[in-house]
């Protein structure tokens, strides 16, 4: 081991363990790995909305030297399920999805035939010879039409384009009679994708000898896939291994069981050479799931004084054209969270969820709360416009107190702990919202379009388990083991699969602060489902406040051990044993001293002499499940410029100010909330991915969907206020999704409060240049 | 065709398809896996290698047109083992997260390096408008390219 | 992403490149010079020739030389070094136009021969053809000959560019004296590729009032356009901000924006007026500048600011 340890490992600001590899180029991503005799898989995909499949001509496909197999979906039929998918809960509508599409392709981008070669280049040579022969139906793209009564039906099984309808929250009708006012309103959150820079990919390899089958996976949730693979494949759990090598991104899109990479696995196990299949981007953006979607109208009763008495949404979901893993908690999760960080004593969201002729949606980065967060922001500076206050004043008087934790909202969601105004103020402060309010008046004397928008959301993070789910169930838990082995050396397995968000740094930052050493002594072990038995993986903001949790207890229990085997080798009580730099020592007497390094060979090698009741090795393993999520809160405020003759967008200034609950990196937690705010600002301004009417999508690679380019951004000032967390032992609170949350209606209501002297009062995202300039110009007319 | 060229000061000899990318030339025969392919239409820089001096984009050349050519891929930047100023500047800023983007990012940095004098923010964002980063919002990024310019700049 | 196969030449010589192309079926050859725009596009299997002629190895074909009455530019000179190069200097619009197309990796590679064969209608080099009244000299089995930038351009990804020709060189006349040029633009958010693309060239006589112009114009029609009667009613202006604006709001009848979802017609139609009032406003204030002693301010906005952006 190392000299000695830093000061404090917990709460330094250590650059990552991870980099050195990724760097130099030395990371190991799925489309790294190349395995002898391997074969590439090839899917050719409908180009229509809707429609269904006549004929599939794969003569010459099969006839290319270097095909091993062309399949269809009828073919595949015979011997494979159907994908597994949401859908399990009670009173929804779950159509059947298969690995490609039987009898009808339901929107652009469904597999249609699978081409298996020797060579990728053939592969995709093959794959341009299957002749399909298609009768095209008509397709309903939008949502709302899909639930008129004449709109084509997708699933003419279910009789409806419905998926499901639902009722979150308390009765909202008498309180609205008798609000002041009642403000009305519609937003759209509107369809975007991931886009992680990594595209999806597989590497499936069975080695028949010990009936293995191992899957390489650009996933977020190894353990999750493992068990789906297992269901769809009717395999082994214990003899199916899942690795997530080096993930390049996932943001919540690699989080489900993909028909590519089951079919991967299958074709794998049926013709016993290993399989690889690359997504291509123009695939991810027709085919890795969609996300966001929702729109609401909105009815707000709001008092004399601006208090908030009551909420009513209707919010319509676009599931796409099936459920993917998650699909349906979206819409829940949103109306969960429609009060925001505000007390408003009646609220109720009515979901309807429809299917359409479009890409299927699921999460992505904020999934449920980044629209929750939208919506209600959105709301407040509506009716802060409408009764001519402060969008500040208008936050203030509606905010939780802080003496009011845990607080109860009318639609089930528990705020554990929290304090709203802190980060309000200190970013108030920050910002200096009174001097920015005079520089915007001042500006706007000499003509320029200056706005200001502010944020104060709350969200949650590290969801716990939901009893009796049934189908795609994500569980609440996450398992730490921490060992250290005979030499001395220490490990530590974690169920989470980080993919950039720095949790090995992290995790090895806990282990360290627990055992008195220095980070880069712990070696952390992640993403191998047979190195790491049992987790739920990265998402939801869970892998620090659940993940990091279960590290906590572990080491805690670890050190616990080692101490009273400490304790025995120097012959003194428990209590007596202090832990520095990786040595025990005597607190009474400090000559007396024994090393970590000692106290684990004697744990091994020693068991006859060890203290009575306890067992040989050094190994702590922890389950953690948190009561409830933890309540995650801030303020963001920015400044942004329009020019008014082109409609062009440039942010001036953005604050933003996070509760932590406790940051373990700060260095890190400021990362993360820089790439959410990129991502953020990226759906406020540019991204969307929209269809025409008949279904086709109008944006397909990255020459038509925008994703911020680093002169599209500002620099961010970010600040961390730390309120611990009452559930969790770290006090965490997560941080992941807080800019994705947070700075699409920052930048909106900036956006909307520049033009509001040009009488502009709404636009829907992303605020292009085009959209804007038109407001203006309706405006004006 | 055969080709040969120089691929991180080795010499390299080999009998390519014409329609073979540059990219999957390094990456599946050369097995330098750090180069990425992110997007396929030239817009996302992770494929960045360099050209006789000058950063491409790799997924947008052939093969054979890098014939009797010189490049450098993000594995000849240093020797293995160690980290080229850059590369630990990325590391000290948190310049990088899941690091998908990242080879092709530094490869694009690396021709910043050496000027007279040290770019500004400014010229920095405007130097990355061939690659996306889905993670960091560049800040870091940008933080991390000004201090290895002015590292190298000072020599230190 | 992959192309589709082809066959590969890598001619040693002009004629033989000729030669090339002749012994193939009309159609099925397609020179690679840099490749920026043709290789996505064979990845895409947009297009698919069958034999590719690589003649980036030429000799010859790039590089910039100026004399008394020409600017001549090597087909085959890459963004990078139109952005860069010192012979250039008293022609600030090729630096300017060269810093915004696409990135710098890619203007490592491309070339102003091959941005202006390919003929994308949305892409920037051809608006500073136009406006400079460049002329595309051409290689063929008939020998050499010259097509001025107005003929040049036929269709979307059609040029006057004939079966066995290939572009070498594109010469510009010298810059005269009072004389400024400027390319302003705004691009798309996506592909960075021209929305709307402006460039302007302006001479001025004695007093400052404009004597000639000429205005190429790029991403609003499906072909790269002159903005002539714009030009003819510039004709003895003295080119103050707000005359300029005027013009611009009205005079380019020969626009016939483009409508797509990245940009309705009117709004390219807008940003048409709104650049080229930006780039005959920065080539004003070059042409001014080149002229010392001319007794009036640069020209401002209605609010005051000046015309040229900092």
């Amino acid at each position: 081991m190392s000299a000695g340890p830093p000061a404090a490992p917990v709460g330094a600001r250590l650059p990552r363990l991870e980099d050195p590899r990724l760097v130099s180029g030395r990371g190991c991503f799925v489309d790294d790995l190349q395995l002898p005799g391997m074969l590439h898989l090839d899917i050719l995909r409908s180009p229509h909305a809707h429609a269904r499949i006549h004929a599939i001509d794969a003569a010459a496909a099969r006839a290319l030297p270097g095909v091993a197999a062309v399949y269809t979906g009828t073919g595949l039929a015979q011997f494979l399920r159907v994908l597994p998918s949401a859908g399990g809960m009670e009173g929804f509508n779950a159509p059947e999805h298969h690995a490609l599409a039987i009898e009808r392709v339901r929107f652009v981008g469904e597999g249609v035939a699978a081409v298996l070669a020797t060579d990728r280049y053939v592969a995709r040579d093959a794959r341009e010879l299957i002749r399909v022969s298609y009768e095209v139906l008509p397709a309903v793209a939008d949502p709302e039409a899909a639930l008129a009564p004449d709109a084509p039906l997708l699933h003419e099984a279910l009789g409806t384009n419905r998926a499901f309808e639902m009722r979150i929250g308390s009765d909202v009708r008498e309180a609205l009679e008798r609000a002041a006012h009642v403000v009305r309103g519609r937003f759209v959150n509107q369809r975007i994708v991931p886009n992680t820079m990594e595209t999806r990919g597989a590497v499936a390899h069975f080695e028949p000898w010990d009936e293995r089958l191992t899957v390489w996976l650009s996933t977020q949730a190894p353990h999750l896939m493992r068990r789906e693979f297992a269901r769809f494949l009717a395999f082994p759990e214990h003899r199916l291994r899942v690795i997530a090598p080096d993930v390049g991104g996932a943001f919540g899109a690699k989080n489900n069981p993909y028909a590519e990479e089951l079919l991967a696995a299958a074709l794998a196990l049926k013709h016993r050479a290993p399989v690889k299949w690359i997504e291509e981007r123009q695939e991810h953006m027709l085919v890795t799931s969609h996300a966001r979607a929702q729109t609401v109208e909105l009815h707000a009763g709001v008092r004399e004084d601006g208090t908030l008495l009551a909420l009513h949404y209707r919010l319509v979901a676009d599931m796409g054209a099936y459920y993917h893993a998650i699909t349906h908690i979206g819409p829940m999760m949103t109306a969960a969270l429609m009060t925001g960080a505000y007390r408003i004593p009646y609220a109720a969201t009515d979901i309807v969820s429809v299917f359409t002729n479009t890409t299927p949606t699921d999460p992505y980065r904020g999934f449920g709360r980044a629209e929750a967060a939208y919506f209600i922001e959105r709301t407040m500076d509506l009716i802060a416009r409408e009764l001519g206050l402060d969008a500040v004043e208008l936050r203030r008087r509606n905010l939780i107190r802080r003496d009011e934790f845990p607080f109860a909202t009318p639609t089930g969601h528990v705020h554990e702990s929290g304090d709203f105004q802190l980060c309000l103020e200190r970013a108030l402060e920050r910002f200096d919202y009174e001097g920015a309010r005079r520089e915007q008046a001042r500006l706007r004397a000499t003509g320029r379009c200056i706005g200001i928008g502010l944020t104060t959301h709350a969200w949650r993070a590290g969801f716990p388990s939901v009893p009796g789910g049934k189908g795609y169930v994500i569980s609440g838990w996450e398992k730490t083991s921490v060992s250290i082995d005979p030499g001395g050396t220490v490990r530590a397995v974690i169920g989470t699969s980080p993919h950039g968000q720095g949790i090995v740094t992290t995790t090895a930052q806990i282990v360290a602060g627990e055992l008195r050493i220095a980070p880069r002594d712990v070696r952390i072990i992640h993403g191998d489902t047979d190195a790491v038995t049992q987790g739920n993986g990265t998402m939801g903001s869970r892998s620090l406040v659940v993940g990091g949790s279960a590290t906590l207890l572990a080491a805690r229990q670890l050190r616990d051990k080692a101490v009273r085997l400490a304790a025995h080798l120097l012959r003194v009580p428990a209590e007596r044993v202090t832990l520095e730099a990786g040595v025990f020592s005597d607190c009474g007497d400090p000559a007396r001293r024994v090393t970590l390094a000692a106290v684990a060979a004697h744990a091994f090698a020693g068991p006859q002499d060890l203290p009575e009741g306890l067992e040989p090795g050094l190994e702590a393993t922890a389950f953690f499940e948190a009561p409830n999520f933890t309540s995650c809160f801030g303020t963001h405020a920015c400044v942004v410029e329009v020019e008014p003759q082109t409609g062009e967008v440039r942010i001036l200034r953005y604050v933003a100010v996070d509760d932590i609950g406790r940051a373990i990196n700060p260095m890190i937690v400021e990362g993360q909330l820089h790439g959410g705010l990129a991502q953020g600002i990226g759906q406020a301004l540019m991204e969307e991915a929209s269809y025409d009417a008949a279904g086709q999508p109008l944006a397909a690679s990255f020459l038509d969907y925008a994703t911020p380019r680093a002169t599209d951004l500002p620099r961010f000032e970010v600040e961390l206020t730390e309120t611990p967390s009452t559930v969790n032992p770290l006090g965490a609170r997560g941080i992941g999704e807080a800019g994705t949350v947070a700075a699409p209606p920052a930048v909106v209501n900036a956006v909307l409060d520049a033009l509001a002297p040009l009488g502009v009062r709404h636009l829907d995202m992303p605020l292009t240049p085009h959209k804007v300039w038109r407001a203006i110009r309706e405006a004006d007319a | 065709m055969k080709i040969s060229l120089h691929v991180n000061s080795r010499p390299v000899e080999a009998e390519v398809e014409p329609r073979l990318l540059l990219v999957h030339f390094l990456r599946e025969r050369l097995r330098l896996t750090g180069t990425h392919i992110g997007c396929d239409t030239s817009q996302c820089g992770a494929c960045t290698v360099h050209l006789d001096g000058c950063a491409v984009k790799s997924c947008t050349l052939l093969a054979v047109q890098a014939d009797g050519c010189e490049v450098i891929t993000i594995e000849g930047l240093a020797p293995e083992g160690t980290l080229h100023p850059l590369q630990a500047a990325f590391q000290e800023h948190h310049a990088l997260q899941c690091g998908f983007c990242t080879p092709g990012i530094v490869m694009v940095a690396h021709g910043l390096l050496g000027r007279d004098s040290a770019p500004g923010e400014a010229e920095i964002r405007a130097a990355l408008e061939g690659n996306r980063c889905r993670c960091t919002g560049y800040q870091n990024i940008v933080d991390a390219i000004r201090c290895a310019c002015e590292r190298v700049r000072e020599g230190t | 992403m992959i192309p589709a196969a082809f066959e590969y030449l890598r001619p040693r010589s002009l004629e033989e490149a000729v030669a090339c192309l002749l012994q193939r079926e009309p159609g099925t050859a397609a020179i690679l010079a840099g490749g920026m725009s043709l290789i996505p596009a064979m990845k895409l299997r947009l297009a698919r020739p069958a034999t590719l002629v690589d003649i980036v190895r030429l000799r010859g074909l790039a590089g910039i030389v100026r004399s008394a009455e020409h600017l001549r530019i090597g087909a085959l000179t890459t963004h990078a070094a139109l952005g860069g190069a010192p012979e250039l200097a008293r022609y600030p619009v090729f630096a300017e136009t060269a810093g915004v197309v696409a990135d710098p990796q890619i203007r490592h590679r491309g070339t102003l021969g091959g941005s202006l064969a390919y003929a994308h209608p949305a892409a920037d080099w051809p608006a500073v053809f136009l406006a400079l009244q460049g002329e595309a000299q051409l290689f063929g089995p008939q020998g050499r000959r010259s097509v001025p930038a107005e003929d040049f351009f036929t269709g979307i990804f059609e040029t006057t560019i004939g079966a066995g020709e290939i572009l070498t060189e594109i010469r510009f006349p010298s810059v005269r004296e009072r004389s400024g040029a400027a390319y302003s633009r705004m691009c798309l958010q996506a592909s960075g590729m021209a929305l709307v693309g402006v460039a302007a060239q302006i001479m001025l006589d004695a007093e400052g009032r404009i004597d000639h112009a000429s205005i190429g114009v790029t991403g609003v029609n499906a072909v790269p356009f002159r903005a002539r009667s714009l030009e003819m009613r510039l004709r003895g202006v003295l080119p103050a901000a707000a005359a300029l604006r005027d013009l611009c709001a009205t005079g380019i009848p020969e626009a016939e924006p483009l409508s797509d979802p990245h940009a309705a017609a009117d709004y390219r139609l807008q940003m048409l007026r709104i650049h080229a009032e930006r780039a005959l406003g920065r080539a004003f204030e070059r042409a001014r500048a080149a002229v010392p002693g001319l007794g009036y301010s640069a020209p401002v906005t209605r609010d005051g600011e000046p015309v040229v952006r900092p």
